[in-house]
């Protein structure tokens, strides 16, 4: 025993360099000062060319004025704001035309995908040639028709396009009517909530009896219901305390009510519509790739079509339709940064008028991927928790 | 901030440090064989346009061309740089062109801050406001309420928001990366305005397709005055693009043309005129360039009137009137040093 010892430890010893995990450990360590080496000799590059150019450098400007207006900002916003405060309205409005533009590109996508793989030879048709023809062609082209053409093209403000009371449509944009909020609203809205509360309340309910018992429930009837009935009834109780300011047609311009920026409709109008296509066929290969098979067990267990579309085979495609789903949504976030073509304050916009007022253009930039970078890692995350849920779940 | 711009801010990253030497940006430019000059890259009729053949010409462009005859005797030695406004400043620090001439506002910040040195004005301007005639709008002040489309990466958008302001007046602005998408929006009737500076204004109206149905309003709501910008820390560069520049004015004031400039220099006895063509002194030596190089910006380019008028006078469809452009002998304020 004595005598094995050394021999072992020597064994041990030339077991180091030939180790594979500390070898990987060694080479990863090394990739990483690599890595940060090189990114502080840039920052110190890039420091020591500014200085000896003479450019200001650093954060500070942020909190100066900023000195110039945006047509559309979802906090208040006017010249006498710092530019910090001008980065957060540009970056709402890339929230705000991303959100509505996935929204409606995942319901016009999911319809068309499902149009194409219809039995009706003209939709599928239809579908398929949308489908094609829109995705072929560059968005930035598309933003422009949309912006120039479809909306460039519609009547001055005294010949405003009527669309319904107090709802108008001209090259200045979609006027809608406003709606003013009266004290005593708060009680809708609080029972709106409370409503929301107790519907999950019995989904939870429904499903443990029906798991227990396997007596069905009819949650989605029964919680629409106490969705819309509760706060109707506390609105009209209260009096009724919602009005609206209804835009007026003057001789120039209308005025008053609410409106949406020819600028915004076209972006979310060119988005969306481009997205849609993407999504169309993500869907449709979703749809595809559960098997006939599922579809006739379900059939012989004797659940209807409904049933089967919602229970069996939507289940099983949301695995496959998730994650390039993704990348659809970070594509169209990133790509609402076209909208400086087309005069729409996003993120980008703002931030190209603030690099040139400022001239701190490696700040700027900086800035600016860093908060794309953000935007795309937070909608990943968020995608990649959906996908979780909705994985297939072995036992 | 397009693609082009993250390029140039990334060659701010990675461009090594340069070596002091008498002037490395003239050096360079010997080096190369040709001037890189940063011109309007929408195209400014007037100030920097190209035609079907690439061949750039304007009043701007005209300056870029008197920079390579005072160097290289050849006003063909010049590469140009189209730039959008948002580009142009990070273009100049980066290195990646010699001069800026690309009707650029003198301000403090980019005098200071951007690391830049303007060296003259070769064009005083101011921002103005276009409408259409139907509109019936006779002065800005009656704008309270107007939409009005502007380029962004310009000192015309803080001019306008400090207008607007000073006077108490609501507007809506519609900002747009370039001015042609800007202007395609105004005439479309996004915006009741459209504003840039007063000479943006003359040379773009002349692209419409009915300019009289066009007009630009009385108001001048700021100061503009443009001129050629070098980077901060050169000083001899700076000097040799300073010089040219005053070369044309002083030409001008002492009656010295393209057509007559040969005479001039043989036969003149002025000593003024006898010092700018090199016939006595030694400015070339001075500046670092040939002895003959006002003579060659003259002799190629012509004179301040002769570039004004060749550009942007009567006979082009520009009609600007020179004005305050005028020489300081005329009650302009162009004037140039002494060249003593």
């Amino acid at each position: 025993m004595a005598t094995e010892r050394p021999a072992r430890t020597r064994r041990r010893a030339a077991a180091f360099w030939n180790d594979a995990r500390v070898r990987a450990v060694f080479a990863q360590l090394l990739v990483l000062a690599l890595v940060v080496a090189g990114g502080a000799y840039l920052i110190r590059n890039t420091l020591l060319n500014l200085e000896r150019l003479g450019v200001s450098t650093g954060f500070g400007f942020l909190w100066t004025t900023a000195g110039f207006d945006i047509s559309q900002a979802l906090v208040p916003y006017d010249r006498t704001y710092s530019y910090a405060r001008a980065f957060l309205v540009g970056l709402l409005n890339t929230f705000y035309v991303s959100i509505v533009s996935i929204v409606l590109a995942t319901i016009l996508g999911f319809v068309v995908g499902i149009a194409r793989l219809s039995s009706n030879w003209l939709v599928a048709k239809v579908a398929a040639a949308y489908i094609e023809i829109v995705r072929n062609v560059p968005l930035l082209l598309q933003l422009i028709v949309w912006y120039f053409v479809v909306l460039g093209g519609l009547p001055a403000p005294r010949r405003s396009l009527v669309l319904g009371e107090g709802v108008y449509l001209n090259v200045r944009g979609l006027f809608v009517p406003k709606p003013l909020f009266e004290p005593g609203f708060g009680y809708t809205a609080l029972a709106f909530l409370l409503a929301v509360a107790a519907v999950v309340v019995l989904a939870r309910w429904a499903r443990r009896r029906f798991e227990a018992t396997g007596q069905p429930f009819p949650t989605f009837r029964v919680g629409l219901a106490i969705l819309l009935l509760v706060p109707a009834a506390v609105f009209l109780a209260t009096g009724r305390p919602l009005a609206f300011e209804y835009p007026e047609l003057g001789k120039f311009r209308v005025s008053g009510g609410l409106v949406l920026l020819p600028e915004f409709l076209a972006m979310v109008a060119g988005l969306s519509v481009y997205t849609a296509s993407f999504i169309a066929e993500i869907v449709r290969a979703g749809i595809e790739s559960v098997s006939r098979g599922q579809w006739e067990a379900a059939w012989s267990l004797g659940l209807t079509r409904g049933q089967t579309l919602r229970l069996i085979v939507v289940p099983q495609a949301l695995r496959v339709i998730i994650p390039p789903q993704t990348s659809q949504y970070l594509n169209l976030t990133k790509n609402s940064s076209l909208g400086v073509a087309i005069g729409y304050p996003d993120f980008f916009n703002v931030a190209g008028t603030i690099n040139n007022q400022t001239g701190q253009a490696v700040e700027v930039i900086a800035i600016t991927m860093a908060v794309y970078l953000s935007l795309s890692l937070v909608i990943s995350a968020f995608m990649n928790w959906y996908n979780r849920r909705m994985a297939l779940v072995e036992r | 901030m397009r693609l082009s711009s993250l390029a140039l801010a990334g060659a701010l990253v990675v461009a090594g440090l340069g070596a002091a030497e008498a002037s490395p940006t003239l050096e360079a430019v010997k080096k190369n064989g040709f001037v890189r000059c940063g011109v309007n890259g929408g195209g400014l009729p007037g100030f920097a346009t190209v035609d079907d053949q690439g061949n750039w010409s304007g009043f701007d462009v005209d300056y870029c061309k008197a920079v390579a005859a005072a160097i290289f005797g050849d006003i063909s030695k010049v590469k140009y740089v189209p730039l959008s406004a948002k580009e142009r400043f990070t273009a100049l620090q980066s290195g990646e062109i010699d001069v800026l001439i690309r009707n650029t506002t003198w301000t403090l910040t980019r005098d200071t801050a951007l690391g830049l040195d303007f060296v003259g004005v070769n064009y005083y301007d101011g921002q103005g406001f276009m409408v259409s005639k139907s509109l019936g709008v006779k002065s800005a002040l009656e704008l309270d309420g107007a939409s009005v489309c502007v380029q962004t990466g310009t000192t015309t958008e803080r001019n306008l928001a400090d207008y607007f302001r000073k006077h108490n007046m609501k507007y809506e602005p519609v900002v747009f990366e370039n001015a042609n998408e800007a202007i395609a929006a105004f005439q479309a009737g996004r915006c009741d305005v459209f504003t840039t500076d007063r000479s943006g204004l003359y040379a773009e109206r002349t692209r419409f397709d009915n300019p009289d149905d066009w007009v630009i309003l009385p108001e001048v709501i700021s100061k503009e005055p443009l001129g050629p910008v070098v980077r901060h820390g050169d000083n001899e560069w700076g000097d040799i693009v300073r010089w040219v520049f005053y070369a044309t004015i002083e030409a001008e004031e002492y009656g010295v043309t393209s057509e007559n400039v040969d005479e001039m220099r043989e036969k003149s006895t002025d000593p003024t005129v006898r010092r700018l063509l090199g016939v006595e002194d030694e400015f070339g030596k001075y500046l670092g360039l040939p002895q003959d190089w006002a003579y060659q910006v003259i002799k190629q380019v012509g004179n301040y009137g002769e570039i004004f008028e060749r550009n942007l006078g009567k006979d082009t469809p520009l009609k600007i009137d020179r004005g305050i452009n005028d020489l300081w002998t005329r009650g302009g304020l162009q004037y140039a040093m002494p060249f003593r």
